[in-house]
């Protein structure tokens, strides 16, 4: 994997490296490694919430009954198609064809901000009706001990995937203005193209959000 | 690999150095110079180690003589928390790689900086950050939770918890982000002929550090959320109150705080590797077993954590699982120190301040190292738990291992960082002082902590009145000696003797340039061509 010195680039990068494509692997690299952490992150809370639910099955089991499994899955499919649109705009970009690109990107964030909106209609409801985590707990028809405790995992778990879908259209609002402003071209799209590794990501933790919280029984 | 002539010239020439480069309060806050990022690391990391330091002396002076406390229980507890957390999160685990592995590793890499230069300067204002937060915690009227943070206590108790929990989280990236610029440098930036086999072991000790930080840290991160949306939100998932458990707590701060303590240790490990075949005038002995071993306590390090529940109500099985594989820890930790002595062995050694501070380091590391097969042996853990044993124990890894490598680094790249030397007569004397004040303050706490004296208390018994004193006694010898050490540094850096470019006749990259290092770090980038432990006993 190392590359030798050799000062041959040409094209826009930093002093230390000796070619934009030097630069690219190098930032590709550093993205993957955050991916790690991320998974990580992630993770640790997946396995507390799988130990909580080995735990108490049956309270698990009757929670997630209170769950929208069609909001879900609409959402679920909004993501994927946000995931298509962003394959799209990354490949746009490696071809210079920043229109598309800037198309692309603008259709993933709406898709994004439909999830955002589902979502919050989702969050409202249940603030609504008290399915709130832990102590917050105040729906009176399913009075059930660790049924609780299954919310405050769904909160969190959501919430969490749902920061990071905000800090994505943030990024993608961020590469528009990039592209606009001529930065991005065939020989240079890092941004772009780690933006894009970055939403498939999000979408990813959200598949397997999806079937553990709402659909498993 | 000889440039430091041609080097020295061109630098004569153009005498322009990482220091002269640019000016202004306004260069250093905004550079992107991975030595003076270095640099900003290890003035905020020792402002912090003498604010812990305070505080440990002043709990030391609390505890000198029974009944006398100098202040009160409340006060204690809030002593005892920011110490701990001020040294684990802010001194010892960003120490060695925030400070020295940010100067040294791209110089050793024959790199111009590390991989992500903006990415290294945002890590640096991050880990500055959550030391505000700290801070802010300290001054919002401190939090007595110890640093461990245990459910369901730091749930309930008053005070600004969520501060220090805010501060370590946000730490806790600016370690992630190290960790990943460093793999990353390590891969993409290495200088032509620098193959990973002719690398120094430094970087192979940062290396598996760096994958320690990057896996480990994001487990303490959502832990850190979790507890503090227990405070806001009520979860309850770490409170029995509410359907949750405490000891689940217990786990996932483990399985970030056991491997945390091999961040800290690693890198001192590496500085050591360095710093042992120069004075010994010697090939090292074992580099490939060095390198392996550093990422074989990487691996360990993640599959020990039950070894801190071995008391909280964890199935016998598991104990004794985690039992047994703690004891793996000392196999790839005794590789590295028969190594070390192999290296020293029929070596020509010179006893300057650094090589003396490799000395110190073996000793406390392999006294803390070997209590610590003690404590992984269940029938022993279940009497010294919560005892002062344990806290000798951890003290002779983190001080006597990683503050050991801090300092002793601090002396061996001192006349790179500054071009200048440090006095080496006050070098030798605070060293003297530092491993005499370690020892008086620390083994005692071995004794006492037998005999079962608790930690975390406030006031103790009549009865373990000799073994407090000593302690105490010996941690004056430790401060001074480390007033010695800053006082020394402080004077040198400005008015000691012009170092030149390789003082120790070293032969990793980072001495084949000129001190201070130009910006560049290398006037032209350097071609390895052979190993850089070819030491033999007279050299020039
Ligand atoms: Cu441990």
């Amino acid at each position: 994997m190392s590359q030798p010195l050799n000062t041959t680039g040409v094209h826009h990068h930093a002093h230390h490296f000796d070619s934009a494509d030097h630069e690219f692997q190098a930032s590709k690299q550093g993205m993957w490694i955050f991916m790690v952490t991320e998974v990580l992150m992630i993770g640790a809370i997946f396995v507390g919430y799988l130990i909580m639910r080995a735990r108490y099955p049956e309270a698990f089991h009757e929670a997630h009954k209170l769950l929208n499994v069609k909001l879900g899955a609409l959402n679920t499919a909004v993501l994927i198609l946000s995931s298509y649109t962003m394959v799209r705009g990354v490949s746009a970009a490696q071809r210079g064809n920043n229109k598309l690109t800037i198309r692309m990107l603008m259709t993933t964030i709406a898709l994004a901000l439909v999830f955002c909106v589902v979502k919050y209609f989702e969050y409202s409801h249940k603030i609504h009706e008290g399915t709130l985590p832990g102590g917050n707990y105040t729906y009176a028809e399913l009075s059930m001990p660790h049924v609780p405790l299954f919310f405050s995992f769904y909160f969190i778990m959501t919430g969490i995937h749902a920061f990071h879908v905000l800090v994505g259209i943030g990024l993608m609002t961020w590469m528009i203005k990039r592209v606009k402003s001529g930065e991005i071209t065939p020989e240079f799209f890092t941004p772009v193209e780690l933006v894009g590794f970055y939403w498939h990501f999000v979408d990813l933790v959200w598949i397997y959000l999806f079937p553990l919280l709402y659909l498993l029984g | 690999m000889s440039h430091s002539n041609t080097a020295t010239l061109s630098n004569e020439i153009h005498g322009d150095n990482y220091l002269n480069h640019s000016k202004g309060l306004k260069s250093w806050l905004t550079t992107l110079d991975h030595k003076r990022i270095g640099l900003m690391y290890l003035a905020t990391v020792l402002f912090f180690f003498l604010l812990g330091g305070i505080f440990a002396l002043i709990m030391r002076l609390n505890l000198m003589s029974y009944g006398h406390p100098v202040v009160d229980a409340n006060t204690y507890n809030k002593l005892m928390t920011f110490h701990g957390a001020i040294m684990v999160f802010l001194v010892i685990i960003p120490a060695i790689p925030g400070a020295i592995g940010n100067f040294v590793l791209p110089m050793m890499c024959g790199a111009k900086d590390v991989a992500f230069p903006r990415l290294n300067l945002a890590s640096y204002y991050i880990y500055l950050f959550g030391a505000l937060f700290a801070t802010a915690a300290l001054i919002g009227g401190g939090v007595d939770t110890g640093w461990t943070f245990y459910t369901p206590y730091s749930i309930r108790t008053s005070g600004p918890v969520i501060l220090v929990l805010l501060g370590a989280f946000i730490a806790g990236f600016a370690s992630i982000l190290t960790g990943l610029n460093f793999i990353v440098t390590l891969h993409k930036l290495r200088a032509p002929g620098q193959s990973w086999s002719r690398l120094p072991l430094l970087c192979w000790a940062l290396y598996a550090t760096s994958i320690i930080q990057v896996l480990a840290t994001p487990v303490l991160a959502i832990t850190l959320v979790l507890l503090m949306m227990e405070r806001v939100f009520k979860i309850g998932i770490f409170d029995p109150a509410l359907g949750g458990d405490p000891i689940l707590f217990q786990h996932f701060f483990w399985f970030y705080s056991h491997p945390a303590v091999y961040i800290m240790i690693l890198p001192a490990m590496g500085v050591f590797s360095e710093i042992i075949p120069v004075f010994s005038r010697k090939p090292i002995f074992g580099y490939r077993a060095i390198a392996l071993a550093s990422f074989g306590i990487a691996l360990v390090a993640f599959i020990v954590w039950g070894h801190h529940l071995f008391v909280s109500g964890q199935s016998e099985l598991a104990n004794f699982i985690f039992s047994l594989l703690t004891m793996f820890v000392a196999v790839p930790t005794g590789v590295k120190v028969f190594s070390w002595v192999g290296t020293m062995y029929k070596g020509s050694i010179r006893f300057n301040a650094p090589m003396l501070y490799a000395f110190g380091f073996i000793e406390l590391f392999t006294i803390g190292g070997l209590t610590g097969v003690f404590l992984a042996t269940l029938a022993i853990d279940v009497h010294m738990t919560d005892t002062y044993f344990v806290i000798a124990h951890f003290h002779y890894v983190m001080v006597g291992g990683s503050i050991m490598g801090l300092v002793g680094g601090m002396h061996y790249w001192f006349p790179k960082v500054t071009g200048r030397m440090y006095n080496e007569t006050i070098a030798k004397w605070s060293f003297g002082f530092i491993i005499f004040g370690f020892n008086l303050t620390f083994f005692p706490q071995f004794i006492a902590g037998s005999q079962g004296m608790p930690r975390r208390y406030w006031s103790q018994l009549p009865e373990f009145d000799l073994w407090n004193r000593l302690s105490t006694v010996g941690s004056w010898f430790l401060a001074v000696g480390f007033v010695m050490v800053a006082y020394d540094m402080i004077r040198s850096a400005r008015k000691g003797p012009i170092a030149g470019p390789n003082p120790w006749e070293a032969l990793t990259l980072e001495w084949q340039t000129p001190s201070p290092p130009p910006h560049e770090n290398f006037i032209e980038t350097p071609v390895v061509t052979s190993w850089p432990y070819e030491y033999k006993p007279s050299r020039g």
